[in-house]
């Protein structure tokens, strides 16, 4: 009965909304960018951590791209004296990646550092397999040392050919070009590299101060720039409902004191509560992490605590009209409780008016992530989001160098992401409740 | 009106206790504190610090001292050792105590300093929102569905989408570094001003230009709209002096929210822009741990936004008659 009775009001919202283009397509939009950003290991992007050898800003260009060093091992390796010639040492580099290959079955290049003529070190830059653990370095190290020296006589390497170069192990690093991963996103990785292999796409939105992708950046930025909101949205749906629900349901003297304590609230400005907040649980962090809540989540409760007023007022109003329904009442004569009738007959009605403000809600809670990670109190580098983005590219804003790629890219992704989240607040709030205006 | 001020300034009163005990109380629970950075004090050096700042005094001395019913400073009141000279300390007359970081100075002079700064900055932006929004909002009214209409509203909707610092960055690029006809930071000058503010108010023009838009549209077809223009009252005319007063009530109710959100989003613009106004105290403080500052920060925003409300709510009855103040308190 419900379901025949609730479906035609549903389609007829959906018809309304459907006939905005702009909302659709925000949608549509939407969707495609929290898709993007939830598979974004899967997409062959640079890598958004991993620093460049040679780490400058660069702007912008429409190449397919380079080899994808985000798990990369490099074994280097010192010279004790200049190779003979460049033959020898090009037959001894081809021997080492041979070697290499044989350990770890991954694709091994060779980098010099110093002149051609005469380098001082070689570098075996190994890219890795994701499903190979790039911690295992140390354990690499034992055991190239082995190989090498099985390999090596008392005056150096014996190169295949004739010939020897003395050199000596310097070192074995590991590098992670992304950060503690789940399980899901090392599957994503994993199926990344069957499917792209090492193929990256180059830096279409140019790379920051240290030489990493800006694209890739962004769109691991979206990940956590939109869960943030997300969560805090929630937090702030969650509170909001329940208080303004139960203010609405059971009215008179509750009613009055919780509402007057929300118009008090209003009275606060929140943004600096929120701060002196942050930087207060920032003492307790050790503590916090024990608890098992992070920095993040502490962020986005916090963040959703302080949005959720409006929804709140929203509700009750919406709550006290339908507490004086005659099918509530009827409920209520019937014998169900208060839980149930709240439950049953009074939460569904509430769907449509706070989806309407959960959209709202969004791109304010955007807004506030951005703002404090802007302000540096938020997220945390090596964590991306857009708030430090932008952040990065303000700071780098200077004179000499107008790195104008690195202001533009954080702008694009935050800005058609707040525009699409507002054009679908309104078309939703047009189609779900004709009777609001369009600044109702 | 005397009933609903009255109303007002009690529900204010609640209000600043509310701020004033909760953050005092976080503040002071807190464990750290503005002497346990960086590098250790020594115990000696630290504990007369502590001394001087009265941390070590049992929380609710402190607290009653922050307040002032009680002061025990040498000119408090006698009852606790004092001579008298001043009967009320902290709050109640109105000294928001000692900086933690700027140790020659009091929160008030930091105040007094920056506060005209901001002030400017803010009144700048709500002058750019008036300036930039009322007409936006009346000409999309007056030329509805058309594709000006079309334009001002997308424009209206970027402008609430994108947050200060994106267009801020943008602006800098084309003004600053592009066609280099401004300073890219700084306080000084008109020139100094007119991005930071311009970037601050740009959002607040956007909504004004929404809700002038829709309340024109709304009275526009209104049976005495309607008579006026049937007197042969020239068009112009009907728009201002009929149309245009009732549909700005809401722009009116709006300035209250806008002010706060002013002062709010004048945190960021400051920085961005390096400009020494009361947000980049704040940020400042919060990140030195400097509470007396935030606090009085927080405090001072808080008394603004409620006096500005209530005026906001006070001059809404001044252009509609209908709206009743008891309702609205």
């Amino acid at each position: 009965m419900s379901a025949r009775g609730s479906a035609s009001p549903a389609r007829q919202a959906w018809r309304r909304f459907r006939s905005s283009r702009g909302a659709l397509a925000s949608l549509l939009f939407l969707a495609a960018s929290g898709l993007a950003a939830l598979l974004a290991p899967l997409l062959p992007l640079a890598s958004p951590r991993v620093l460049a050898l040679a780490g400058e800003a660069r702007a912008p260009r429409l190449e397919l791209g380079g080899p994808h060093w985000a798990h990369r091992v490099s074994i280097r390796l010192r010279l004790n004296e200049p190779p003979r010639s460049g033959e020898l040492l090009a037959r001894a580099e081809r021997a080492l990646a041979a070697s290499a290959r044989e350990l770890t079955a991954a694709t091994p290049r060779i980098l010099r550092h110093g002149p051609r003529a005469a380098p001082s070190e070689l570098e075996l830059a190994l890219l890795y397999r994701p499903e190979l653990d790039p911690a295992r370095g140390a354990d690499l190290e034992a055991r190239f040392a082995t190989l090498l020296a099985s390999q090596s006589g008392p005056d150096g390497l014996h190169v295949p050919g004739g010939g020897t170069l003395a050199l000596a192990l310097a070192g074995v690093t590991a590098q992670d070009g992304y950060g503690p991963l789940g399980a899901l996103d090392r599957a994503l990785i994993a199926l990344r590299h069957r499917l792209f292999g090492f193929f990256q796409l180059g830096p279409w939105l140019g790379t920051d101060a240290k030489g990493r992708d800006l694209f890739a950046r962004c769109v691991f930025g979206s990940r956590v720039s939109l869960s943030v909101a997300l969560a805090a949205a929630l937090v702030s749906v969650v509170v909001g409902v329940g208080y303004g629900a139960l203010a609405g349901y059971f009215g008179g003297r509750l009613d009055a004191v919780m509402m007057r304590l929300v118009d008090v609230l209003y009275s606060i400005p929140f943004l600096f509560v929120v701060i002196f907040v942050i930087t207060l649980l920032g003492e307790y962090r050790t503590e916090l992490a024990r608890l098992g809540i992070g920095r993040m989540t502490a962020f986005f409760v916090v963040l959703g605590l302080s949005t959720w007023l409006t929804m709140a007022r929203v509700v009750r109003a919406q709550v006290l009209a339908l507490r004086q329904a005659e099918f509530v009442r009827a409920a209520r004569v019937l014998g169900a409780s208060h839980g149930f009738v709240l439950r049953v007959h009074v939460l569904p009605h509430l769907l449509g008016i706070v989806a309407v403000y959960l959209t709202l809600t969004l791109p304010a809670v955007m807004l506030y992530e951005s703002f404090l990670s802007f302000l540096g109190l938020g997220v945390e580098p090596p964590q991306v989001s857009w708030g430090i983005l932008a952040s990065d590219a303000l700071d780098a804003l200077n004179p000499l160098s107008v790195a104008w790629w690195l202001v533009l890219g954080p702008a694009l992704f935050l800005g058609a992401t707040l525009l699409a989240l507002n054009v679908l607040g309104d078309g939703l709030r047009d189609a779900l409740d004709p009777r609001l205006g369009r600044n109702g | 009106m005397t009933l609903f001020l009255l109303r007002r300034a009690g529900w204010f009163l609640v209000t600043l206790w509310l701020v004033v005990s909760v953050s005092f109380v976080l503040m002071r629970a807190v464990r750290g504190g503005p002497f346990s950075s960086e590098r250790a004090l020594h115990p000696a050096v630290e504990q007369s610090l502590r001394a001087r700042y009265h941390l070590d005094w049992p929380l609710w001395k402190q607290y009653l001292q922050y307040v002032g019913p009680l002061d025990w400073s040498a000119e408090g009141h006698a009852l606790v050792g004092g001579d008298g000279t001043r009967p009320f300390g902290g709050l109640l007359a109105l000294d928001l105590g000692p900086s933690f970081k700027y140790r020659d100075f009091t929160v008030g002079e930091i105040l007094a300093q920056s506060l005209p700064v901001s002030a400017a900055l803010g009144a700048l932006a709500l002058v750019w929102a008036l300036a930039l929004g009322l007409p936006c909002g009346i000409l999309a009214a007056v030329r509805r569905g058309t594709r000006l209409d079309l334009a001002l509203r997308l424009g209206a909707t970027l402008g609430i989408a994108l947050p200060n610092f994106v267009v801020a960055g943008l602006l800098v690029l084309v003004f600053v570094f592009g066609l280099g006809w401004l300073p890219p930071a700084g306080w000084g000058d008109l020139q100094h001003f007119l991005l930071p503010s311009f970037v601050l108010g740009l959002p607040f023009a956007a909504y004004v230009a929404r809700l002038t838009r829709a309340g024109l549209l709304e009275v526009l077809n209104q049976d005495y709209v309607r008579t006026a223009r049937a007197k042969g009252l020239p068009p112009r005319l009907v728009l201002v002096r009929h149309a245009l007063r009732a549909a700005l009530l809401p722009v009116v109710t709006y300035l209250g929210p806008a002010t706060a959100g002013i002062l709010t989003g004048s945190l960021v613009v400051e920085k961005i822009f390096a400009i020494p106004g009361v947000g980049t105290h704040f940020v400042n403080s919060a990140l030195n741990r400097d509470y007396p500052l935030a606090m009085g920060v927080t405090l001072v925003y808080t008394v603004l936004v409620y006096a500005l409300n209530t005026l906001v709510d006070a001059a809404a009855t001044l252009l509609d008659p209908r709206i009743r103040l008891e309702e609205a308190g």
